[in-house]
């Protein structure tokens, strides 16, 4: 088996604060494997861009990862030092993130964003940089590329940045995209093509994608595995196939019988009762024992389930679910 | 643009307009100048005749066209005390406040820029801290006591620095400059410092605010994310971006500099505008008064305009909007 661009083992961040340590990430394990798109989901707060900041090492202080490993193509990264690490942003893991109208320097022209990043990582001319924005903002899909590259980001419509700045995040050529939320800010017709446009390059490319979203719709679109957080744990992960049509985890099944897919045709949707704990009062045994249907005692007492204690390895569930929704 | 530039350039004649008429109320605000003028041994027809001469006899609107008309050619008239005319003494003066005022504005630029990103970056760290509880008293003590106190401690304690006056100066054409002597030039210490002491904290509070809002912004953490230096970071994409609020802020500092350069010239018996205004003063010359009104109210017009052009050059979202209003 190759080894997967992007390797999480038990990765674990904390956050000190007054009322004690908080861990908005719990032990989290995922491969990636290049050209492959992994959906990670949840709700707000379940620590899914929290991963994503801690992979690509911005954690901002005073959270920091507490435990766990972190392994881009089959080297240790989370160690590294500071300096080393910037090398690593945008050289080997680019990052898109939600907004595309506040991710880019109103003051800078995209091409001087482009060329300071290219200049930044790769051993080239200016010319060359240059030349190289160019053909990146045509891959992206700018139209007219060679004229817009002087035009600033407010001359640019929304989904227009979003392709700049996914032109910006692939400008080093990195193996592995970190995507966070990248359509969650654009309408609706615009995300169908930035979707495309990922998927596109993740495959042209052999990008590894880490594509971090609460928009079941987009992931049943664009990723091929995903993986569900909860609390900060990584509750299932499996092919996209199987955790929408047969999830294993009773969170999981929640979350999918409350999304309207259209593939799954008409039907009711449910809601999952109660809302996600806050970080510091989880509760004993498996954070989602409150909420679900089927919590028995080992639920509510044994130390939370882990994806190891599934005989399928797909879900932290004491009861994995068999069938469909 | 051009509209713009036109339309500012409107609003600050009407500015001047009006400071031209508040110049020219003062002399009539001030009892009749021909009582000054004409000693006790005075007939009345004496008085008619020079208020014929004057062209006091006319009507006030008449008047005050005449005094616009003089003023915009240079003519205020005749000093009472010195009896040379005023734009004579006023050019003689000039270049002391001027030279003063642009050290004291170029110390408070660099120092407060240098020290708001500095305690803006480390704002956690002990030294940044320690500036800042320092700016307070930047902020809080009246000039004059800064200034006395820096005289009792540099020139009657440490006889380090001169207490008063400018040094030898040199005559280059119209201008005398301190710049070129030694004397001079340690003579500028410390009334530059007493007069741009309060706008560096003023700057230096601006930047740190600007800094730390600019910071939290998505485009910075992309460009953490893009793996850019942090020199990089901070200067080419952070501090630009606080730079229109500073450019204001300093612009009409650097109006007050050279306005109320007064103080701080009485302080250092500095021959400067400021000190001959307040001489003007106590001798109640309106003439000096009147022009020296006009001279600083255009000095305010005219960096108000620069300032308000300069934002163009800074931001180009301007220049989109700007032309349409």
């Amino acid at each position: 088996m190759p080894v997967p661009v992007l390797s999480v083992r038990d990765l674990s961040v904390e956050i000190p604060s007054r009322y004690g340590v908080m861990r908005p990430v719990d032990r989290v394990s995922f491969d990636i494997a290049a050209g492959e798109i992994l959906g990670v989901v949840g709700e707000s707060g379940a620590g899914k861009s929290m991963t994503g900041n801690a992979v690509i090492g911005l954690l901002a202080r005073p959270a920091h990862i507490s435990g766990g490993e972190v392994w881009l193509m089959g080297q240790r990264i989370d160690t590294l030092a500071t300096e080393t690490k910037r090398r690593i942003r945008g050289r080997r893991i680019g990052m898109v993130f939600q907004d595309p109208l506040t991710s880019l320097n109103p003051l800078l022209t995209v091409g001087q964003q482009l060329t300071e990043t290219i200049l930044e990582h790769l051993a080239v001319s200016k010319k060359e940089a240059r030349q190289r924005s160019i053909q990146l903002l045509q891959e992206v899909g700018i139209p007219a590329a060679a004229e817009r590259i002087d035009s600033y980001p407010h001359e640019f419509s929304g989904g227009m940045r979003q392709r700049v700045v996914i032109a910006l995040a692939l400008s080093a050529e990195p193996s592995l995209v970190i995507a966070d939320e990248p359509t969650t800010a654009l309408d609706v017709s615009v995300q169908a093509q930035i979707i495309g446009l990922l998927k596109r390059l993740c495959r042209e490319r052999g990008v590894a994608v880490m594509l971090v979203t609460h928009d079941m719709g987009v992931i049943a679109e664009a990723a091929d595995r995903v993986a569900v957080m909860y609390a900060g744990r990584l509750a299932e992960i499996g092919s996209v196939r199987d955790v929408i049509l047969t999830p294993a985890h009773h969170y999981a099944r929640g979350l999918m019988a409350s999304t309207p897919l259209a593939s799954l045709g008409m039907r009711r949707l449910r809601q999952i009762p109660g809302s996600m704990p806050r970080l510091g009062r989880l509760p004993q045994g498996c954070a989602f024992n409150p909420r679900c249907e089927q919590a028995t005692q080992r639920c509510r007492v044994d130390p939370t389930p882990t994806l190891s204690d599934d005989p399928n390895g797909r879900a932290a569930c004491w009861y994995p679910l068999k069938g469909t929704i | 643009m051009i509209v713009f530039f036109i339309r500012r350039l409107g609003q600050s004649l009407l500015v001047l307009l009006i400071v031209g008429l508040v110049a020219f109320s003062m002399f009539r605000f001030v009892g009749d100048p021909i009582n000054n003028m004409l000693g006790q041994e005075r007939t009345q027809a004496d008085v008619d005749r020079m208020r014929v001469e004057l062209g006091l006899d006319r009507a006030i609107l008449t008047q005050y066209g005449i005094f616009l008309k003089k003023a915009v050619q240079g003519d205020f008239g005749v000093s009472y005390r010195q009896g040379r005319p005023v734009i004579e003494v006023l050019a003689e003066r000039a270049p002391a406040t001027l030279e003063l005022a642009l050290v004291s504005g170029a110390l408070a630029l660099f120092f407060g820029i240098v020290f708001g990103m500095y305690t803006a970056i480390k704002r956690d760290s002990f030294i940044a801290k320690s500036i800042m509880t320092a700016s307070l008293i930047g902020v809080s003590l009246p000039t004059f006591l800064i200034g006395i106190a820096l005289i009792n401690i540099f020139a009657v304690k440490l006889e380090l620095l001169p207490s008063f006056g400018r040094g030898e100066t040199v005559k280059i054409g119209g201008w005398t400059t301190g710049f070129l002597t030694r004397s001079g030039l340690i003579a500028l210490i410390l009334p530059s410092i007493t007069l741009g002491l309060y706008q560096m904290t003023l700057i230096m509070r601006l930047v740190r605010a600007e800094m730390l809002e600019v910071l939290r912004q998505d485009y910075i953490r992309f460009a953490w994310a893009r793996g850019l230096k942090e020199r990089s970071i901070n200067f080419n994409h952070a501090l630009r971006n606080t730079l229109v609020p500073v450019i204001t802020v300093t612009g009409l500092q650097l109006g007050s500099i050279i306005a109320f350069a007064i103080i701080t010239e009485t302080v250092f018996q500095w021959p400067g505008m400021g000190l001959l205004f307040v001489n003007a003063i106590q001798f109640v010359d309106i003439p000096v008064m009147a022009a020296y009104l006009m001279l600083i109210s255009l000095v305010f017009v005219t960096i108000n305009l620069l300032v308000d052009m300069l934002y163009f050059a800074v931001d180009p979202r301007l220049r989109v909007s700007g032309g349409k209003g």
